[in-house]
């Protein structure tokens, strides 16, 4: 493989909360050399680059690639919404370059020879790294664990029923005692799940407008209390997929504070839109937990700010036309995000709330860091997973031209900056503009 | 005074002087209604279907009515026993009766949303006859013009809607048009069956009835559906009637020219008392059923109107 020379970029840090102009050389799939602009001069770099391929960013931001925890994929069972190859282009074209998939398909990911399965579909497909997570449920039934000592041992990274709470606690407590002896990462989906059954939107004036059933945003802070409990308990690793609520915030604050071992994520849409772009029941924003008021919205952007969330995914769910075709309550949630995470999020950089190191402390380093990953940083001997991109170039959306097989995004017809450039997966280019 | 809709999904998208023009228009359907030649010819030659996915007899048979008495031809589906029980999804319904070009396709669905969807998918205009939880808009037309016509006027009065608010579609169409009409409106049942966020509406809630129906001039009662009485939201059907069921004494608060309406069918002794949903002197529960009619009219005419206005997108 030919070593790539990165010049004229400017790099994002996440680690060291930095922005700088700069070169990146890439050697043997790992970035081998970082240099700042203000540091030795890039002359050093050009004699050690020999022969490398020489790429001129022309000024466009180069970050550590994204880690996208909670994208579903198709496969096995609904392989028209999406599959391995789909999705993998999606990713790199979303500067996404690693996929860490949700184990809801049909049947679910709950032994070891359906995730091996997996694994090899995804690697023969997607020009991306794909991690899976295994149920912790057998079925993700809320009723028998997982095996997830051999889960662990054919890659699972965490182990999650996704939506399918785990109402029996006993039954939880054990999973997760049993989880903390192996040091298996688990991660919940804070909602309760007899407040929120059946709910297609938060309860609020426009959901009583829209005569649409609701759930009570507190569903999320009673459900995370619960698990906050049970770690203190019994000491698991743990990660809730999508804070989205301000009343939740305090319960995660007081915990961290606690020194439990609990990080949390959100989701792109969560950021970027509310609950009123529900609007006249267009389906493509029924998402799960739905959309949030413009008070969560804003509670949520400043706890990524301050850290306090830690993650950002896009929980990419694929669903096609049919199952989103019908009334609001009937649709089908989700939406695809994996192309349009970036430069969605970006949208938050060009309104001044959030900053690009920041941003990707949460798209890159964290979930790296939390699934143990040696990805996500932008230093010296870090896997070559990276992306570049210009974060001003203005598009407008459309769904029709995404790489997802599904085109379920709320974003169409949207007016969006950024487009991503190239992307590199262990120093191999994935993706490039044309 | 215009009217500028295509179709008749709700009183959200209304303005306050198309809500007139239909009540304007609905008077003079009143008076044909109660000539011995009912007929007018409006919508002569326009096709319109009623499509009801949830039983309905009242509601039904009033747009049929209504229908043909403007030379309307009218086809009724009854969607319960049709290809939807074969699990054709509401869009191919749609699509397949958009084919057989109607003019007025009037729907009823128990999906909140289900008018919106159809409406973004046929040629047609589509009429609301009532979607989910969302609104019932030709009924709070209906009870508009009751009211209008029993006060002398739709704006300035109190007006209290009493039991079953959050469940009730009927309830959010008579809030929404109330309110653009600037009346002063007061919500009265127990919180179990109030909606959240209700704060925000713009109306005063009340769990007391009898301070709830203080000196009123409307009174607006709501059918409490028999699934919502045991345990689930309200204790019982007796608690319920005592305390939110309407009877003389508690009616005795309101105005003493308060007039009592319910939008039928009546749940006698669970939230209204027998005697006093037929006493002619306080009940104008009939009274709307017949405005039932000439609203429709009035409705559907308006939407012919601006669909005879538009160059036709679908014949060629």
């Amino acid at each position: 493989m030919t070593d790539i020379l990165i010049q004229n970029a400017r790099l994002i840090d996440p680690e060291a909360g930095t922005e700088n102009p700069g070169t990146v050389l890439i050697s043997g799939g790992r970035i081998a050399e970082v240099m700042r602009e203000d540091g030795p001069t890039g002359a050093v770099l050009q004699k050690r680059a020999g022969k490398a391929e020489l790429v001129d960013a022309e000024g466009a931001v180069l970050a550590p690639g994204i880690v996208d925890i909670g994208v579903k994929i198709g496969e096995p069972g609904e392989r028209h919404k999406e599959s391995y190859g789909t999705a993998g282009l999606a990713a790199a074209a979303g500067g996404v370059t690693t996929i860490v998939t949700r184990p809801d398909t049909t049947p679910a990911i709950d032994t070891p020879e359906t995730l091996e399965f997996i694994r090899r579909r995804a690697n023969e497909a997607a020009p991306v790294n794909v991690l899976p997570m295994a149920a912790l449920t057998k079925a993700r039934a809320g009723r028998e664990m997982t095996e997830i000592g051999f889960l662990m041992d054919a890659g699972a990274v965490a182990f999650t029923d996704c939506d399918n709470v785990v109402s029996n606690t006993k039954v939880l407590s054990r999973a997760m005692t049993y989880a903390r002896s192996l040091g298996a990462l688990v991660m919940g989906h804070p909602q309760e799940p007899i407040l929120s059954s059946g709910a297609a939107v938060t309860s609020g004036k426009f959901a009583s407008l829209r005569g649409l059933p609701a759930v009570t945003a507190m569903a999320e802070r009673m459900a995370l209390d619960r698990d906050i409990a049970l770690i203190e308990m019994t000491g698991v690793r743990y990660h809730a997929d999508q804070i989205t609520t301000a009343r939740a915030l305090p319960a995660l604050e007081r915990a961290k504070r606690n020194g439990l071992d609990i990080t949390a994520g959100t989701s792109m849409h969560h950021l970027t839109l509310n609950e009123m772009d529900v609007a006249d029941y267009r389906t493509f924003f029924k998402v799960k937990p739905p959309l949030r008021s413009e008070d969560d919205r804003q509670a949520v952007i400043e706890a990524i700010r301050t850290g306090l969330i830690d993650i950002i995914g896009s929980f990419h769910t694929p669903q096609d036309e049919e199952s989103k075709r019908l009334p609001y309550e009937e649709a089908a949630s989700g939406a695809v995000g994996l192309e349009t995470l970036l430069p969605v999020l970006l949208r938050l950089y060009h309104s001044g709330e959030l900053d690009l190191p920041t941003l990707f402390r949460a798209l890159s380093l964290n979930p790296a860091r939390r699934l143990g990953l040696e990805c996500g940083r932008l230093s010296k001997g870090a896997p070559a997973d990276l992306v570049l991109f210009d974060p001003d170039k203005p598009f407008v959306l459309d769904r029709f031209k995404l790489q997802s097989k599904s085109k379920n995004t709320p974003f169409d017809g949207a007016r969006l900056q950024g487009k991503v450039l190239r992307s590199y997966v262990a120093g191999k280019e994935v993706f490039k503009s044309s | 005074m215009r009217f500028d809709q295509r179709h008749l999904l709700g009183i959200e998208p209304l303005r306050p002087d198309e809500i007139t023009a239909i009540l304007d228009l609905a008077d003079q359907y009143v008076s044909l209604g109660r000539r011995r030649d009912k007929h007018a010819n409006a919508l002569a030659g326009l096709t319109q279907i009623n499509m009801f996915f949830e039983n309905s007899t009242r509601t039904q048979a009033s747009f049929e009515l209504a229908g043909k008495r403007l030379g309307a031809d009218v086809m009724n589906m009854a969607m319960q026993a049709s290809s939807v029980k074969k699990g054709e999804t509401l869009i191919d319904t749609a699509m397949t009766l958009n084919a057989m070009h109607p003019d007025l396709l009037v729907v009823r669905h128990p999906q909140s949303g289900a008018a919106d969807l159809l409406a973004q998918k046929v040629h047609c205009a589509v009429l609301n006859a009532g979607d989910g939880r969302h609104e019932h808009p030709t009924q709070a037309l209906l009870d508009a013009l009751t009211i209008r016509r029993a006060k002398g006027r739709l704006h300035r009065l109190n007006i209290a809607i009493c039991g079953d608010i959050a469940h009730s579609r009927v309830a959010r169409s008579n809030i929404l048009l109330l309110h653009k009409m600037e009346n002063r409106i007061r919500l009265v049942g127990p919180p179990t069956l109030m909606p959240a966020g209700i704060e925000s509406f713009g109306v005063e809630v009340y769990d007391d009835m009898k301070r709830g129906l203080e000196g009123v001039d409307v009174v607006m009662m709501l059918r409490l559906q028999k699934e919502r009485m045991d345990g689930g939201f309200i204790p019982s059907e007796r608690e319920y009637y005592h305390r939110y069921g309407l009877d003389a004494e508690k009616l005795s608060f309101a105005a003493e020219d308060a007039i009592v309406m319910h939008p039928g069918p009546m749940n006698r002794g669970v939230e209204i008392d027998g005697t006093l949903a037929d006493d002619i002197n306080r009940s104008v529960i009939q009274d709307q059923v017949e405005m039932g009619v000439a609203v429709r009219m009035a409705a559907m005419d308006l939407l012919a109107r601006n669909l005879r206005a538009r160059p036709t997108e679908v014949m060629a």
